[in-house]
């Protein structure tokens, strides 16, 4: 039943494998491709190729509601992503380094932002931003401190999973290289910043661009957590779209896909296992 | 490792700052939301209050979930997810298995292709769907050139479960891979060999064997799928309702904030059952794994 020329356990070379994953990929992407090519449409329904032009690109950036939610999108991911990889590293440090009582409850503990729905997560922050008075306060603060909510939320869910990045690096590391350093009269702080520091950059970078794109992308928690006045990008999307497909809305999409897949592949490259010792 | 004690100030330095920020800003929200759910409306001067809250510790909203309207959604809900869970099952098997069995060049790329929808914003993606499938979109117009339709294809269940494969794929191909990866091919040798054929090769060494990546990868669709709101939301519409826009509804339109609370314990009870069943069928199949 093999195909001439191939063994048993050559599947990959199976027509029907073949076609099944031209079916797939296909059904993976077109969505994703007609977005981003109905983006230089000319034709306002969007439905029917009519020619090429950047004029959906000029209404979008001329369109101040959703200029004013991606910047509030980016300042947030962009604080969000500053304190999540402080806390992160701290955090993938310490489980790292220590060993303490309960360790396995706390690494639980610490798994719970990535595991639980995030809708749990989203109600759950409301009622405490609205309990503690929290909602209400914010929207007085001038610009960028009433997104202070938001980016509260996003780092409780984008700290756990820089924690899990870094501390993946930190496993290669060579602990001799930190006693060596002390052996030379070291402190610790110098040791941590001239020696830990440098070896965990690239999980620090891949981490942290997790983080961003986590919060770049986030809708379910910032719908429940950002008060009426505060639109971020995705929400403001979502409005959109509950209206009805326009290709000004791809435009706007096609520019985050961007953004994303460019922080993506900057991630990915870093994360690339590196040989223990080196750094 | 060292000791806590040995040094005990850059423990603490290095601990408290993420132990707190998720003691506060998650835990404590938590703690409200469980509260919450044993609440009631407040009762002031004899009508019902839209914000007050009484924590009376009543069990009223979780017996109310039980109501054979919200049971509906619930049942509906359970069904819509594993069938997708499914869905995504017999789909993604044959990817890794193919991506495993790859020339070895091909697979970073492959493996690539795979994971890269999956960060591409999920309202994106669900968006681009609808564009694919509502009454004037891609596929209908695709439809009429050969003279069929135009088919109403949105707001229904069907579109919320093709909107929960396409979107949640990724998750059931990386753990199967892991696993198929790693499986020992000279067993698949030698149950041909012996002259079992292809099929039964299949069902009696390679299932068995990659059982693990199996239940990884089940479990890690079903949660998202069982949670997810703004699929069925978007996709769905007011047909295939399920019960994260139930909570949704809850928190936003019917304001009934103990109600939501309950159902979102409800969801997040349901999840630590399934991840439970995960850490149970993994201590079964130890060594292999992911």
């Amino acid at each position: 039943m093999a195909a001439r020329g191939t063994g048993p356990l050559d599947y990959g070379s199976r027509l029907w494998l073949k076609v099944l994953f031209v079916v797939i990929f296909v059904m993976l992407y077109v969505p994703i491709v007609t977005l981003i090519a109905f983006s230089f449409n000319t034709d306002k329904r969007g439905i029917v190729w009519r020619g090429f032009t950047l004029d959906n690109y000029a209404k979008a950036w001329n369109n101040a509601a959703l200029i004013e939610a991606m910047t509030n999108s980016l300042v947030i991911a962009f604080l969000a992503t500053i304190i999540a990889t402080v806390l992160g590293a701290m955090v993938a440090l310490f489980l790292w380094r220590f060993r303490f009582p309960f360790k396995s409850a706390y690494e639980g503990f610490m798994a719970l932002p990535i595991v639980i729905p995030e809708i749990c997560m989203g109600v759950a922050l409301l009622l405490f931003f609205i309990n503690t008075g929290m909602m209400d306060a914010v929207v007085a603060w001038p610009w960028p401190f009433n997104l202070a909510n938001i980016v509260i939320a996003h780092v409780a869910f984008c700290f756990p999973f820089v924690a899990v990045v870094v501390r993946s690096r930190l496993v290669g590391f060579n602990r001799q290289l930190e006693e060596a350093s002390k052996d030379l009269g070291a402190s610790e702080w110098q040791t941590f910043w001239n020696i830990l520091v440098p070896f965990m950059k690239p999980g620090l970078i891949a981490g942290a661009l997790l983080a961003f794109t986590l919060s770049l992308d986030d809708f379910v928690i910032t719908f429940f957590t950002s008060g009426p006045e505060t639109v971020t990008f995705p929400v403001k999307v979502y409005s959109l779209v509950r209206r009805g497909v326009s290709p000004e809305i791809n435009a706007a999409s096609t520019v985050l896909i961007v953004i994303t897949v460019v922080a993506t592949f900057i991630a990915m490259k870093l994360q690339t296992p590196v040989k223990s010792g080196k750094g | 490792m060292d000791d806590w004690k040995g040094n005990s100030r850059v423990f603490w330095t290095l601990s408290l700052p993420g132990s707190l920020w998720l003691l506060i800003f998650f835990l404590v929200p938590l703690g409200l939301l469980f509260f919450m759910s044993f609440g009631e409306k407040a009762v002031i001067d004899g009508q019902m209050s839209i914000n007050e809250i009484d924590f009376t510790g009543t069990l009223s909203n979780y017996l109310r979930s039980f109501d054979s309207l919200y049971l509906t959604i619930i049942w509906k809900s359970i069904w819509v997810s594993a069938l997708a869970t499914l869905l995504c099952m017999v789909i993604a098997y044959p990817i890794a298995f193919g991506i495993c069995f790859a020339p070895e060049r091909w697979k970073p790329l492959l493996l690539l292709l795979v994971i890269l929808p999956f960060w591409i914003n999920l309202l994106i993606r669900t968006y681009a769907l609808i564009a694919v499938f509502r009454t004037q979109g891609y596929l209908n117009l695709a439809l009429g050139w050969v003279g069929l339709g135009p088919y109403d294809m949105l707001y229904n269940n069907f579109a919320v479960i093709f909107g929960l494969v396409y979107v949640y794929m990724p998750f059931m191909v990386l753990p199967l891979y892991a696993t198929i990866e790693r499986l020992d091919k000279s067993y698949l040798e030698a149950s041909l060999d012996l002259g079992a054929s292809q099929f039964r090769t299949f069902w009696k060494v390679t299932v068995p064997l990659t059982l693990p990546g199996i239940i990884s990868g089940t479990i890690l669709v079903f949660i998202p799928c069982l949670g997810s709101f703004l699929t069925p939301d978007l996709l769905g519409g007011a047909n295939a309702i399920m019960i994260g826009n139930v909570i949704e509804r809850q928190f936003k339109a019917a304001n009934d904030w103990p109600f939501g609370s309950a159902l979102s314990f409800l969801l997040m009870y349901a999840t630590f059952g399934a991840l439970a069943l995960r850490t149970l069928f993994a201590r079964r199949s130890k060594g292999v794994d992911i």
